[in-house]
């Protein structure tokens, strides 16, 4: 039986670099104890975990357990809802991630056992595992908000995962007459992508100001202070002066707390306010398998070690992007990217019995404000030397004096991080 | 005496992993992984603006990010002149927007590591649209004012300039407004060059060089 080299993993390490220099003696079949990794979750952390395990070490068999045949990207979908982009551009398949050698089965997670160290799906077939990443997203919580269930999501859509529900809110706001009120409620943290209630406001308004200029928007929020503020804050004056109304937590007691979905209210402590077009972004936890797993703790979030992204609760599980919690990094799309990377050396070093090389994250977050308007924030971060947190050690946001010309770069470059990130999730 | 001349050979090793920037291809991956989401797979962006770093010199590679890293031109100085690594890099000062928040995130070992790895890449030249005419007068421009310095049609790297050939369009004319207004710093001779051309074409030689470069895609 060839064993693999332990010296070919210190040597190569995994992801980028190891593509293609690791050649082992052997095929898979001829290993006779094939290790196998599990992915539950076919999004911006699990499809990156699973392409750089298979291309850091093509002798583990890696499964993608992912339900949607398409993903449809959180990302760029606010652009969707402002019209100038076709949601077909944010639809991505798996045949590249196939093409690296990657079982990829489309069937629902709906349980783990520990004990055999198994993966089963909805289809009733079970999945063994070595170890097992889950990249399972957010769940919404309905029901925090009264009223506001998965029938009341198809009359006021959250649109907070990305696909028949981008299309439903888009149809609603084409179908708003001119002069109706649009109203978007966002939650209080943390929630998945965190500057994407106030990038939907911008793209919203972007639609109306050019199609349905009576128009109004009303955000009422359940914070008093949220992500890019100042910019955002600053983009709305420049761009969409008097349409929008953002309401902070301390004006209304909270936020929306009721929804009655017949009426097309929505109801804060002092206020119920009838909507044209309502959007709600409900209150999120850990998605479902993560609870299922046992993996979640009372925040409803997964506490990982964060310089390997394994679970504190289940040793060889690993829970990455939103699901996790990721102590001093944001829930978006590039940091569970960032997170998949390291997750897949943290795996293969623990499937050799190698030591995992030091951490390194990246975060960078565009949002746009108009089509020629584009803001961000990006960051480096280090793992503290006690591991209690992802600290970061450069970064910011956008200077609120950039001028016109480098606003409209970071739009540009907004387009380039979609084009290139989702090429490293799915070629 | 024994423990000393183990203690010597250590050193040297020490010192020597310290120049030679890909001693840990593991720590080089954990690090490269971080820049692939936006510049592309091996450094080869998918555009349409930002740009390619597959096959750039790894002085131009460590110039540029010591750049972002250092924007105060002494400081940026002083640690070229320290650093025997940092020998042949020619740095002038850079506009960013994005980089210049994310570059003082990495040590300049680290530095050095991202920029082998990325040098050690080949460059995939992508299909970019263009227009045919404005791409003809490019290359006679080029053929003038470019040549001497960017070589090989501006395909050359090992001269440590940048690669224009294939470069994405966007980039290119960014990088040449930021030239012209005095956002970028440049070497003498191109700082002349380009003064030629905008007295001799105005502003639109830079669209023309930029529809030329784009149509190399070999």
């Amino acid at each position: 039986m060839k064993k693999l080299n332990r010296r070919d993993f210190i040597k190569y390490g995994s992801g980028t670099v190891a593509a293609g220099a690791i050649t082992l003696g052997a095929p898979n079949i001829a290993l006779g104890s094939t290790k196998k990794v599990v992915v539950v979750g076919g999004g911006a952390g699990g499809a990156i975990a699973a392409k750089y395990i298979k291309k850091a070490d093509s002798s583990i068999d890696v499964t993608l357990i992912e339900t949607n045949k398409e993903y449809y990207t959180c990302f760029m979908s606010n652009e969707v809802l402002g019209g100038d982009r076709d949601i077909s551009t944010i639809r991505h398949g798996y045949e590249g991630l196939k093409k690296h050698g990657i079982n990829v089965v489309h069937a629902k997670a709906t349980g783990v056992d520990h004990d055999s160290k198994k993966v089963v799906t909805d289809a009733g077939d079970n999945f063994a595992y070595d170890r097992l990443v889950l990249s399972p997203g957010v769940s919404l919580k309905y029901g925090v908000i009264e009223g506001y269930d998965e029938a009341a999501a198809e009359i006021m859509p959250h649109a907070w995962k990305a696909g028949p529900q981008t299309s439903l809110l888009r149809k609603q706001l084409v179908e708003m007459k001119d002069g109706g009120t649009v109203i978007i409620a966002p939650p209080g943290n943390p929630f998945r992508c965190p500057p994407g209630p106030y990038e939907r406001t911008c793209q919203i308004a972007h639609y109306l100001k050019h199609n349905k200029p009576k128009s109004k928007i009303l955000v009422i929020d359940a914070k008093d202070k949220f992500s890019k503020q100042g910019l955002f804050t600053q983009g709305w004056k420049a761009r969409y002066d008097g349409m929008i109304d953002w309401v902070p937590a301390a004006d209304t007691g909270g936020g929306v707390t009721s929804v009655n979905a017949a009426e097309m209210t929505v109801s804060t402590d002092f206020d119920d306010i009838q909507g044209d077009v309502i959007n709600i972004i409900p209150p999120q936890h850990a998605g479902h398998i993560a609870h299922v797993a046992g993996v979640t703790d009372d925040s409803g979030w997964c506490p990982v070690d964060l310089g390997t992204f394994e679970s504190k609760i289940h040793a060889g599980v690993y829970v990455i992007g939103d699901a996790s919690a990721a102590k001093g990094m944001p829930k978006s799309g590039y940091a569970a990217n960032s997170q998949g990377k390291i997750c897949a050396t943290a795996v293969i070093a623990s499937l050799n019995d190698i030591e995992m090389t030091d951490p390194s994250y990246v975060n960078t977050c565009y949002s746009l404000i108009a089509p020629d308007y584009g803001i961000s924030v990006a960051a480096v971060y280090r793992l503290a030397e006690d591991r209690s947190k992802i600290a970061k050690v450069a970064g910011g946001l956008t200077p609120s004096d950039a001028s016109k010309e480098a606003l409209q770069r970071e739009v540009q470059y907004a387009y380039s991080w979609y084009d290139n990130i989702v090429a490293d999730m799915f070629t | 005496m024994r423990i000393k001349a183990t203690a010597t050979a250590l050193l040297c090793m020490a010192s020597l992993m310290g120049t030679t920037a890909s001693a840990d291809p593991a720590r080089q991956a954990m690090l490269v992984n971080t820049c692939v989401a936006c510049h592309g797979e091996a450094g080869n962006s998918v555009g349409p603006a930002i740009p390619t770093l597959a096959g750039l010199s790894p002085n131009y590679l460590m110039g540029a990010m010591l750049a972002y890293k250092y924007p105060d031109a002494d400081e940026l100085e002083a640690v070229i002149d320290a650093d025997l690594a940092f020998e042949d890099v020619e740095a002038f000062n850079r506009y960013g927007t994005i980089m210049n928040r994310l570059a003082s995130g990495y040590t300049d070992e680290e530095i050095k590591m991202i920029a082998a790895y990325f040098s050690e890449q080949e460059m995939q030249r992508p299909e970019q649209a263009f227009d045919s005419a404005q791409a003809k007068k490019g290359k006679k421009l080029h053929a003038k004012y470019c040549e001497k310095c960017h070589e090989d049609e501006g395909r050359e790297a090992d001269d440590d300039t940048g690669v224009l050939a294939g470069q994405w369009a966007p980039y290119f004319l960014y990088s040449m407004a930021d030239f012209s207004n005095g956002d970028r710093d440049m070497p003498k001779k191109m700082k002349i060059k380009l003064q030629e051309i905008q007295d001799s074409v105005g502003h639109a030689g830079f669209e023309q060089l930029a529809n030329y470069y784009a149509s190399i895609t070999d």
